[in-house]
């Protein structure tokens, strides 16, 4: 009996397990529903009769994505290396299925698959996981190749394909995005060049300007597309009220009403129907509403504290393979946080990204659940004497 | 297996640092949204949350002299549903139909109806709103709202005036003071949700409205009462078609009653009672109406007739071309170039001085006295006393006087015109004139209105009226008086005697136009005491059947009119 516990605690003390990234995770996905609740409720009881219908389907959600990363978090992430090249290929394959019957069309988007039992996935969402296993894979080994130009570009190359698949053919230009934001922060990581990156932000940022300012210029003719109208919106929400600057207006009428320590929790006036679907993209500006200056900036403050846990398990992760992983889910948090609250304070053109764990969406709760299981994997397999 | 190396960690440590830059921007653009930018967006938040209701103002009420409310708000309710707020469905259409004697038919499609509110039933007395309420049940919203209500239903309908659904007049004295009467509605502020429903946690916030100021009137709902009660009764002793009386207070212009029978109830102002409706299109039903509106005392003309020869009578003494011991000779005709205009009486009065002849009402000196002024004369006279202007009564629509042209006026014009024909006037302008002559000539503007005063804060506003001096001289209006008490001393107007009070007046039986249609206006214009007239009061019977003359049928009226007012009148003298 002794000698068991004894055995225990020398195994529990020899393999590092990340408690505070799982205690962090754990409270974002409480805050979540509580928040799901919030801005919901009002709008489910009239719609469905249940003022938690929404937080209903969360909560099964996030109960299979927790059982999820549980099995992730106690199968050594090595495991799933040999599943890189399925996975790149399995993410191709789903992204096409959403064009056959099995697609389903949700407010004119066309973005998830039904398999019929009451399971809805967005394979984006599948995709940004398997692309971080993918390139993680990769870039291990390619090796030092990685520093050859012909290294450098193939590996930029590789995420390319699903990039523009997930925006051309689910029309989902902000996944596409992720996904390659991703694959650039684990090349940037991989390869010890900085002048590249440099140069590709500069021309980044370049690009960025030059877009909008043809499309300013060109606002007087009205062959303005969905994207460009979106950016005019952006830039002077006010002319565009009832159109496209709608979402984003109401948006900053919860900030703006917020002040500095909110309504108090439940108290939103916008997710009454004035912010449409106020539980899914938009849910930071009702957090801001209703706790003010200081809920939204602790609940920021909480995604950089997982966002270093995950710096300290990388940087610690026994080999690359591991590290990388761990990079690839940070970027895929940190700038879908980011993204988000851009666009919900109007900083970047309006584009449809949830706010991890927070958002209501089966999918993507599932999904992050599982990189954290991944994570916490890794986390397992550091070792104190290597720390 | 590849080894993480240090320059991955600085790599990974420099990704950190870009994230945290970028969340460290978020969170400067967030302070700045939520704090810099939070009145600004608040505002224009509240602004859409906000929806603005009015609440009517309670509209001022209408008080006779002595302080009896003839105008009135009353509570009425308005039953809506609301359909997202219903409970029980059957429930509330059972206890709609039930209390407001509905078609279950008709509350049904309402109640179903998928739609943010529903009216069922306005102008629901309180009693049964109340009861409704009582219910209990969800979904079903009752509101007060104030609605005109005149308790004497009829009584000086056409002086009084309704007000239409926006609270505003729509004839009478609530329309002339409509601004005083009106007040200002307030708002109530409610919030809703983007779909339009209120919040009923979110409360309200209210903007009081202003109610409107009481009006007294110079109206004594007494006089007014028996007058009207004369009125109707001479209508329909003589089959007659209208019946005008005026009382009016010589002195000052105050009117004591208006009375046009047949009045209408102004608590039902759009039915046309007693008139067949059915088959009239929207215009004819809508002239209709305006024809039962029509206040006969100010709105329509008529040729005075002998009563008018009280203006010939003081422009001549005026002028001084006649005086009371003038002696004149009626053959019972007199010719005017090559007309002959004949005197009522046949045979003529034979030899008769000035007095005698008001008391005859004989034409053919009238005429005498009219040609002795000449036409031109004549013209300034009317003018002067004012029978060229309207009188300015504080009632809408007053009708002017139609004249002949000044340079159209020739021998028979002016002949007519001395005993009251050829020319229009209406009946307060006759009254106002002829109050001239009896007050020691000041021409006073007749009018209703004495204070405003807002509910329980005392007067607010005293009216005054313009008053013309020097209409005729103090002599002229002493004379006036002796002549027209002989009238019903010992004159045509013998039936307006009142036993123990001195009575004055003429009366006047003139034929409507066209001439031999046998239609008829008799009237009879009176005031008392006549050596200090306090009440002047003219009664006009249109078309009467039967005996038609003034003296006969329009004394009596005034006669019985004054037998009780002039009692009660100094009664109220008393007390003051």
């Amino acid at each position: 009996m002794d000698r068991f516990r004894e055995r225990r605690r020398k195994k529990a003390a020899d393999h590092y397990f990340d408690y505070s990234l799982l205690f962090i995770v754990l409270f974002l996905l409480g805050f979540g529903m509580i928040m799901i609740y919030s801005t919901s409720s009002y709008e489910a009881s009239k719609d469905y009769g249940d003022a938690a219908y929404y937080l209903k389907k969360q909560a099964v959600a996030t109960a299979l994505g927790i059982a999820a990363m549980i099995f992730t978090a106690n199968v050594p992430y090595h495991f799933w290396e040999k599943f890189a090249v399925p996975g790149y290929l399995v993410s191709a394959v789903l992204i096409c299925l959403v064009l056959t019957p099995l697609g389903v069309k949700v407010k004119g988007a066309r973005r998830w698959l039904d398999f019929g039992i009451g399971l809805r996935l967005q394979p984006a969402e599948i995709a940004k996981l398997c692309m971080i296993l993918f390139l993680a894979s990769m870039v291990c080994r390619m090796g030092k190749s990685i520093r050859s130009r012909k290294g450098f570009f193939s590996i930029l190359l590789v995420p390319l394909p699903i990039s523009i698949m997930i925006w051309k053919i689910t029309d989902n230009l902000s996944s596409a995005i992720i996904v390659f934001g991703i694959a650039v922060l684990m090349l940037f990581v991989a390869s010890p060049d900085y002048k590249k990156f440099f140069l590709m932000g500069i021309a980044g940022a370049g690009a960025a300007a030059g877009i909008v300012y043809i499309i300013t210029r060109l606002a007087s003719s009205d062959s303005l597309d969905f994207r460009g109208e979106r950016i005019l919106a952006w830039l002077d929400p006010e002319a565009y009220a009832s159109g496209k600057g709608f979402q984003t207006l109401q948006a900053l009428y919860a900030i703006g009403s917020g002040g500095i320590f909110g309504k108090g929790l439940g108290q939103s006036m916008q997710k009454l129907g004035f912010i449409p679907e106020a539980q899914n993209d938009m849910i930071f500006s009702i957090i801001c509403e209703e706790l003010g200056l200081f809920g939204a900036i602790a609940i920021i403050l909480l995604f950089l504290l997982l966002i270093w846990r995950f710096m300290i398990v990388a940087n610690n992760a026994p080999d690359l393979f591991g590290a990388l992983l761990v990079v690839g889910v940070m970027g895929h948090i940190a700038i879908q946080v980011i993204l988000n609250i851009a666009v919900v304070t109007n900083t970047i053109p309006n584009t449809g990204i949830s706010l991890p764990f927070i958002s209501y969406g089966g999918s993507s709760v599932m999904f992050l659940l599982i990189e954290i299981g991944l994570v916490l994997s890794v986390s397992h397999s550091i070792r104190f004497k290597e720390v | 297996m590849e080894k993480n190396k240090t320059f991955h960690r600085k790599k990974i440590l420099v990704s950190f640092v870009i994230f945290l830059l970028s969340f460290t921007g978020l969170m400067m653009r967030l302070s700045y949204l939520m704090v810099n930018r939070s009145q600004y967006y608040a505002q224009q938040a509240k602004e859409l949350h906000e929806r603005e209701r009015s609440i009517k103002a309670a509209r001022g009420r209408i008080l006779d002299r002595n302080g009896v409310v003839l105008a009135d708000n009353k509570t009425v309710c308005t039953i809506s549903v609301i359909h997202s707020q219903i409970r029980d469905k059957e429930a509330v259409i059972d206890m709609l139909c039930r209390e407001l004697a509905l078609d279950e038919e008709y509350v049904r499609k309402r109640v179903e109806k998928v739609s943010a509110i529903e009216r069922i039933k306005s102008n629901v007395e309180k009693g049964t709103g109340d009861r409704i309420r009582d219910h209990n049940l969800p979904g079903v919203k009752v509101d007060e709202d104030f609605k005109r209500y005149y308790p004497y239903g009829e009584l000086a309908s056409k002086v009084l005036g309704f007000t239409g659904g926006d609270n505003q007049g729509i004839i009478g004295l609530e329309v002339t003071y409509d601004s005083i009467l009106e007040g200002e509605p307030g708002t109530i502020l409610t919030v809703t949700d983007a779909r339009g429903i209120e919040l009923d946690a979110a409360g309200e916030s209210r903007i009081e409205p202003v109610d409107g100021r009481d009006l007294v009137i110079s109206m004594d709902m007494n006089i007014q009462k028996y007058a009207t009660q004369l009125a109707y009764q001479a209508m329909e002793t003589k089959e007659a078609d209208s019946v005008s009386i005026i009382v009016m207070d010589p002195r000052n212009g105050e009117i004591l009653a208006m009375v046009n029978v047949p009045e209408f109830d102004l608590n039902e102002p759009f039915s046309l009672q007693g008139i067949e409706t059915a088959g009239m299109t929207g215009q004819q039903r809508q002239d209709a109406l305006n024809r039962m509106w029509r206040n006969g005392c100010i709105n329509d003309t008529y040729e005075p007739g002998s009563t008018f020869k009280t203006v010939t009578a003081a422009a001549g003494l005026e002028a001084g071309v006649v005086h009371t011991s003038d002696t004149f000779h009626c053959p019972g005709y007199i010719m005017v170039e090559d007309r002959r205009i004949r005197c009522h009486k046949v045979g003529g009065h034979g030899s008769e001085d000035f007095i005698q002849a008001t008391m005859n009402s004989c034409n053919p000196v009238f005429v005498t006295v009219g040609m002795r002024l000449g036409s031109d004369r004549y013209y300034e006279y009317f003018k002067k006393f004012g029978l060229l202007e309207k009188t300015g009564i504080d009632l809408p629509g007053e009708a002017a006087t139609i004249m002949h042209k000044k340079e159209n006026i020739g021998m028979v014009e002016l002949a007519t015109i001395s005993f009251g024909q050829s020319f229009q006037i209406t009946p307060i302008q006759l009254v106002t004139t002829a109050a001239s002559f009896v007050n020691g000539g000041r021409r006073v503007t007749p009018h209703f209105a004495l204070r405003a005063s807002a509910q329980g804060k005392g007067v607010q506003k005293e009216f005054t009226y313009p008053v013309r001096e020097d209409i005729v001289s103090l002599e002229t209006s002493e004379t006036m008086k002796m002549m027209l008490e002989q009238v019903v001393e010992n004159g045509g107007g013998k039936n307006a005697i009142v036993e123990g009070y001195r009575v004055g007046g003429k009366t006047a039986t003139s034929q409507t136009l066209p001439r031999g249609s046998g239609r008829y206006i008799s009237s009879f214009l009176g005031f008392a005491p006549a050596d200090d007239p306090q009440v002047m009061a003219v009664a006009i019977i249109n078309n009467p059947q039967g005996v038609y003359y003034g003296g006969q049928i329009a004394a009596p009226v005034v006669r019985q009119l004054f037998e009780n007012i002039l009692p009660y009148l100094e009664g109220t003298a008393d007390q003051k």
